[in-house]
């Protein structure tokens, strides 16, 4: 027995009217029902508190002393959330530079298109993560920090994106799909980079904030390119569906 | 470490309770908790999971008596399971589960391989290890290229991320993958339970990789877990046969509770975590509960005594702690050895003595290996590669 291996094209069957008959159906079983339980949702919320009481934390940072000269002029819980930040926008931009080598590899096969990134574009944007990644290694190093470790809110950060890497690296979704998954990153990112400013500039780095000044710059670039590409790649698709 | 099994009576069964909350505790720190603590959280996940399904397989196979005291205890030890694996946290991705699942592979694996009184079974374990000990590389290299992290946040030093046998050249023909079972009535007790013990670690590596493998969206990471749950799978294969197929269905069951005693144990005796030891300690004395249930009825039953099966006292146990110097020599003295039917050869005698492997690996391998793909030319590096710039973005690669 063999078959064809063609695909009767149905289109997307998730909504209701993908079969009316059966949808009837369904609302009928649905309605006719009892819950077993009385109630809304507030239990889900009281089941939480329960475990969140508890206040067990998602980690720490490690207790490995920063250099003393490092640590001169501020306490070591300061610099401790200082270095969860930088640990987080390491690790984000480091992330960063593989989804950028996916949309490459992506656009690569693709061949460029118009509207959309040309592959230039994504290389110079690559280039610049690369280079924030190991700018954010030196300068942890520098305070007496570990490049190396996951700190809690990189911890988080990775949970929170690991959708966009999904999105990136699925060989089935669209140039703008991709986008819309880099749009999330890209704006994650500049109020990540934001927020660093502001810490180093209350801190007194400012050799640091100069530098992550900087690193704001390429990003809010990086931010209008995605945004503007994935709106031209929207509307480009409007117009073609019109004509 | 002298626990007298005998003596030692643990929790009746009728004693071992549970509510959901008490199933479903606050899980251990990704972050901070020592990387031991999750092995020991893999393997006796592993551990209850093949305990299931060795008593379903018993159900299914043995006299009607046994169905309702081999559901009894699958009960308890189905939700014994959950309590344990439950403390896996959220954050820990399925990535990075699986690279402390071939932490798990390795350094229990060479803690067993070391104690192992029978120098055959012994040598199994080095040869199976120093394939677990290249998945462990290839899926670092994934996670380092494909999701930008770096699996050392999740070994901690303690093993090393380096090539061992490569992954390419460990598919074998069923035929290369049995070996020698060990003699039950003159086996050494730990050798037995050394042989449930990493048979079940296998399985449930094995299983969590067929779970998990379709939830990754890159066609690399899935054509990588397909590729090493096969290897699992013969993995499993391989150490199933050390088990003797004479010992009775009921002389199993006994031995894989002594097992879960003996492991449960091991794990209370190197816990740091007060919390996650107050749940081994527990669980020992459920197990010894199960173990005499079952003594009574071989007793009963069989009219054996176990005491010809079962050790008066625990052996030596597993050793929670960095295997790196054996772990090393074995790679630099047995990395080129290849199976052949039930013996290991050197991999220059490989296409005449195990010619089935070698058509068979070729034909898997003929559209490319995702092993290879993945790692070519990989280092690990602290903090990933990119540290080092490699990244088809640095400057002068060949973007």
């Amino acid at each position: 027995m063999k078959s064809t291996g063609a695909q009767r094209v149905m289109g997307n069957r998730t909504g209701m009217q993908t079969s009316p008959e059966l949808a009837d159906e369904i609302i009928e079983g649905s309605t006719a029902a009892t819950p077993s339980s009385g109630g809304g949702v507030e239990g889900i919320a009281e089941s939480r508190v329960d475990y969140i009481t508890e206040g067990f934390p998602l980690g720490s940072m490690p207790l490995v002393p920063v250099s003393e000269e490092a640590v001169a002029d501020e306490d070591e819980a300061t610099m401790a959330v200082l270095l969860d930040k930088l640990s987080e926008r390491l690790a984000f931009e480091r992330m960063g530079v593989r989804l950028y080598e996916a949309l490459l590899n992506k656009c690569e096969t693709l061949g460029e298109m118009s509207p959309g990134p040309t592959l230039e574009e994504i290389r110079r944007i690559g280039t610049e993560e690369l280079d924030h990644f190991l700018m954010l290694n030196e300068t942890i190093t520098d305070l007496g920090g570990d490049p190396t470790v996951e700190s809690p809110s990189a911890d988080i950060a990775a949970v929170t994106s690991m959708g966009i890497m999904q999105v990136l690296t699925d060989p089935r979704s669209s140039v703008p799909q991709c986008l819309q998954a880099l749009l999330t990153a890209e704006l994650t990112d500049n109020a990540g980079w934001e927020l660093l400013i502001e810490m180093a500039s209350n801190l007194g780095y400012d050799d640091m904030r100069q530098q992550f000044e900087t690193a704001l710059t390429h990003e809010e670039e990086h931010l209008q390119n995605v945004r503007d590409w994935l709106s031209d790649c929207v509307m480009d698709k409007i117009q073609t569906e019109e004509s | 470490m002298s626990l007298d099994i005998f003596k030692e009576k643990g929790t009746p069964l009728d004693k071992q309770l549970f509510t959901w909350r008490d199933l479903v505790r606050t899980p251990t720190s990704k972050l901070d908790d020592d990387a031991f603590t999750r092995v020991r959280i893999i393997l006796m996940n592993g551990i209850e999971a093949n305990a299931l399904r060795t008593m379903h397989a018993m159900a299914r196979m043995m006299n009607g008596q046994f169905r309702l005291p081999l559901a009894k205890v699958r009960r308890v030890e189905q939700h014994q399971q959950t309590m344990v694996n439950w403390l896996l946290p959220a954050d820990l991705s399925p990535l990075e589960t699986t690279i402390a699942f071939e932490q798990v592979a390795i350094e229990v694996t060479a803690s067993v391989a070391q104690h192992e009184p029978d120098p055959y079974l012994a040598q199994v374990y080095r040869f199976g290890l120093l394939e677990d000990f290249d998945h462990l590389y290839r899926f670092s290299a994934l996670m380092d290229r494909v999701m930008g992290a770096d699996a050392n946040t999740i070994v901690q030093n303690y093993s090393d991320i380096m090539p061992g046998r490569p992954t390419q050249v460990e598919h074998r023909a069923p035929e290369d993958d049995l070996r020698e079972h060990y003699d039950c009535t003159k086996a050494d007790p730990l050798t037995k339970i050394h042989a449930a013990t990493i048979t079940a670690g296998e399985n449930q590596t094995h299983d969590y990789y067929m779970t998990i493998g379709p939830m990754f969206a890159d066609p690399i990471a899935r054509q990588l877990y397909a590729e090493i749950a096969s290897i699992e799978e013969q993995h499993v294969t391989q150490y199933e046969s050390l088990m003797d197929p004479n010992e009775t269905p009921l002389e199993k069951w006994m031995l894989h509770e002594a097992t879960e005693v003996y492991n449960y144990y091991s794990c209370a005796e190197y816990e740091t975590n007060p919390r996650i030891k107050q749940i081994w300690e527990r669980f020992v004395d459920y197990e010894l509960g199960h173990l005499h249930m079952v003594m009574d009825l071989f007793q009963q039953i069989e009219r054996r005594d176990p005491a010809e099966v079962l050790p008066q006292t625990l052996p030596e146990l597993i050793d929670y702690q960095s295997h790196r110097q054996f772990v090393r020599e074995t790679l630099n003295n047995e990395v080129d050895l290849r199976a052949a039917g039930t013996r290991f050869i050197n991999v220059e005698d490989e296409a005449a003595k195990a010619p089935a492997s070698i058509a068979y690996r070729e034909q898997m391998n003929s559209e490319g290996s995702p092993s290879e793909i993945v790692a070519a030319g990989y280092v690990w590096t602290p903090g990933t590669e990119l540290v080092d710039r490699k990244s088809v973005f640095a400057k002068g690669a060949g973007a």
